[in-house]
């Protein structure tokens, strides 16, 4: 349940409990970012370390591999890049400024 | 209806425990407290009570895990003493902030140090803006009817706030008197079933407890504490009267103690207003138009009702077992003073620190405070805002 | 009784002052009347003196303040009448109550009550107790001495009372040799 903006102490849940499950979903962090991570096919085998560390559950998975980054939540940390193995020393993340990086890949948001 | 029995104020307290059969006790043992949760471990081993007994490796721990248990959705209760409700501090007003209705007797015991066992108010006066209500008892009979009753006016949904219940350290702690028991039946029906609101263990409507909650909204939840505290006024009493019904035995949020004619009074918590009401007795004997105001309800204070029940005295004595050193007076004083500001023919006010560490409270001592009051009357004039009654100079 | 009787316990940590006191309390409560009883506490350990105390009256007692003028003083231990002052407080036609050997005489004598107003009881309740019970407890007895010098209670609601409280805690036979005491400590104590 969000607070309405307008509301006031009367309105609120007590204690500063939070009555709605799952709700740090609305909770957009994309916006913290100043570097992105963006995916280099070519070089992924898929081992999928950066969905395991990844703070943020933005690494998104179908059928065991790779299918994109969310950048509704990704705050732009870069331990998926640190992390990755990439092929012949080519990682498949790299962290670029996030400005110059806008529609280089998926969403964009 | 009830039972008579002698009772020592600890056992009256772990026999009203057993009665209301808490979901979980979590506690630690302190002097003079200890026996309560010692006589009441003894319950949850006997299988008098279905009760979840914690024992933790501090009074930290205690509130700590007696909080986690009422979060989750259980009755819980814990006790302490002095020393032990200082170490409980932090998660003290943790309690109250997260409207948890924990029950707590707290045994009243000086703080440390030199080394103090005995009895003053220092503990709980200190945790008086922890945001609980506070209820003082003259004895053990009142000790157990507090605890029946702040059951209720914890779990009110208005209130939804812990209750600390005193009692003074070995005056009543560890004396035995006469007193009534109510019938374990009676009284599992009068306190109900307690229906939390919001707990943890309700997996289908998953909550989280005690977020982060910075400048944007701690205000208004602070707020919404206080007014809880203001609700529990109304309430405490609701809940008197109903217990009045199955006990016989009526609370207010203060007893007035032949206060109605009186010219001179004193204001008086816990046990040394039982004393103080042989004095007036024996003044009014003599003719001089004695009173007294025993303050059962310390949190929510009072004020407007004190105030109407002062107004129009012409000396008023406020006692006070702790002090507030170097404040304008001790605790009490300053609640009782404030409550008189501006009221019509307000009396004089002056303060009395006494009883510290457990020194021992006289009917002489009493009466001395009750002369300086008619002194006052006299000659109009305070010699003395504030006196360290049975102090050696 | 309407007014309001006070008794002072003198005894040494670890005797059973306290026991006694809050026994005494119990066996007046259960015949209707009010009382209370509570100890004095400090950092006393096993053998210092300490002291004990009853209120006792027909109507309900709110004073909880220390006892400082009782009526009635009990000495459970006679090598403590040279420690404490068990006079201190106690009114000119008080009672005395001594765990002792010695007669009454030789107690007034020793406590300079030889005027006679005060009453003087002795009663060798450490005797008793071990010809009885098998130990130097010399609590129970003082107790039956106590009832036949006060009247306080009956000796029957004494032993009756008794009986239910050591009856949760001890065996038959010796609840049996706590009554003997307390019967012998009746039957002796002497003025």
């Amino acid at each position: 349940m969000s607070v309405p903006k307008d509301a006031g102490w009367k309105d609120v849940p007590k204690a500063g409990r939070i009555l709605e499950p799952g709700c740090a979903a609305k909770y957009e962090t994309g916006g913290w970012r100043t570097y992105r991570p963006v995916h280099v096919p070519e070089n992924c085998i898929n081992c999928l370390l950066c969905w395991v560390y990844c703070p943020d559950m933005s690494i998104q998975v179908e059928n065991g591999r790779f299918k994109g980054i969310d950048y509704r939540y990704c705050k732009g940390c870069g331990v998926c890049a640190q992390v990755c193995p990439g092929k012949r020393g080519n990682k498949a993340l790299m962290m670029l400024l996030d400005e110059e990086a806008q529609g280089a890949e998926g969403d964009t948001k | 209806m009830s039972i008579r029995v002698a009772k020592t104020g600890n056992e009256a307290v772990a026999e009203g425990m057993r009665q209301i059969n808490p979901d979980v006790v979590a506690a630690y043992p302190i002097t003079p407290q200890t026996e309560i949760v010692q006589i009441f471990s003894s319950f949850v081993a006997n299988g008098k009570v279905d009760t979840e007994f914690v024992t933790v490796e501090s009074e930290h721990s205690a509130m700590s895990a007696t909080v986690g248990a009422s979060s989750a959705g259980a009755r819980a209760m814990t006790a302490t003493s002095a020393n032990g409700l200082a170490l409980m501090w932090e998660i003290v007003y943790i309690a109250a902030s997260m409207r948890l209705p924990i029950v707590m007797p707290v045994v009243n015991r000086a703080l440390s140090g030199p080394i103090n066992i005995h009895c003053d108010h220092s503990d709980t006066m200190g945790a008086r803006d922890a945001g609980w209500v506070q209820i003082f008892s003259e004895n053990a009979q009142e000790a157990y009817d507090n605890l029946l009753q702040a059951v209720r006016i914890a779990e009110d949904k208005n209130v939804l706030l812990p209750v600390m219940v005193t009692m003074d350290g070995f005056i009543i702690s560890h004396a035995m008197e006469v007193m009534h028991l109510l019938e374990d039946e009676k009284v599992r029906k009068w306190v109900g079933e307690y229906v939390p609101e919001n707990p943890l263990l309700d997996v289908d409507n998953p909550v989280t407890v005690g977020p982060l909650d910075l400048y944007d909204w701690n205000m208004e939840h602070k707020r919404q504490q206080a007014e809880a505290m203001i609700q529990a006024k109304p309430v405490i009493l609701e809940v008197a009267k109903d217990y009045a019904k199955l006990s016989g035995r009526e609370y207010g949020l203060f007893e007035e103690y032949m206060l109605d004619d009186a010219e001179i009074a004193i204001v008086v918590l816990g046990s040394t207003a039982g004393t103080a009401k042989e004095v007036v007795k024996a003044l009014r004997a003599d003719g001089v138009k004695a009173g007294l105001l025993k303050v059962r309800v310390f949190r929510p204070f009072p004020a407007r009702e004190i105030a109407a029940a002062l107004g129009g005295k012409k000396a008023i004595a406020v006692m006070d077992r702790s002090d507030s050193f170097n404040a304008v007076s001790g605790p009490v004083f300053a609640e009782v003073r404030s409550a008189m500001y501006g009221v019509e023919n307000a009396p004089k006010i002056v303060d009395y620190i006494y009883g510290i560490g457990g020194r021992d409270v006289t009917m002489d001592h009493i009466k001395s405070v009750y002369d300086d009051l008619a002194k006052i009357v006299k000659t109009g004039q305070v010699e003395r805002a504030l006196t360290y009654l049975g102090i050696r100079e | 009784m309407a007014k309001l009787l006070e008794i002072r316990w003198h005894g040494r940590a670890g005797q059973g002052a306290k026991t006694a006191a809050l026994v005494l309390a119990e066996a007046v409560i259960s015949t209707g009347r009010h009382a209370q009883a509570f100890p004095e506490y400090g950092p006393e350990r096993m053998g210092a003196p300490m002291q004990a105390f009853n209120r006792i009256s027909d109507v309900s007692i709110t004073i909880h303040s220390h006892v400082e003028r009782p009526k009635i003083v009990i000495v459970l231990d006679p090598t403590l009448m040279s420690v404490a002052n068990v006079k201190a407080g106690v009114p000119d036609d008080g009672i005395y109550l001594i765990n002792t050997p010695l007669s009454a005489a030789e107690i007034r004598k020793k406590l300079k009550l030889e005027d006679g107003k005060a009453k003087v009881y002795t009663l060798d309740a450490t005797q008793i107790s071990i010809d009885t019970i098998g130990r130097p407890i010399p609590n129970t007895p003082m107790m039956g001495a106590l009832v036949a010098a006060t009247g306080l209670l009956t000796l029957d609601e004494l032993i009756g009372d008794t009986r239910i409280k050591l009856a949760k805690k001890l065996r038959p036979d010796i609840v049996d040799k706590n009554i003997e005491a307390i019967r012998r400590a009746y039957q002796e104590v002497a003025s």
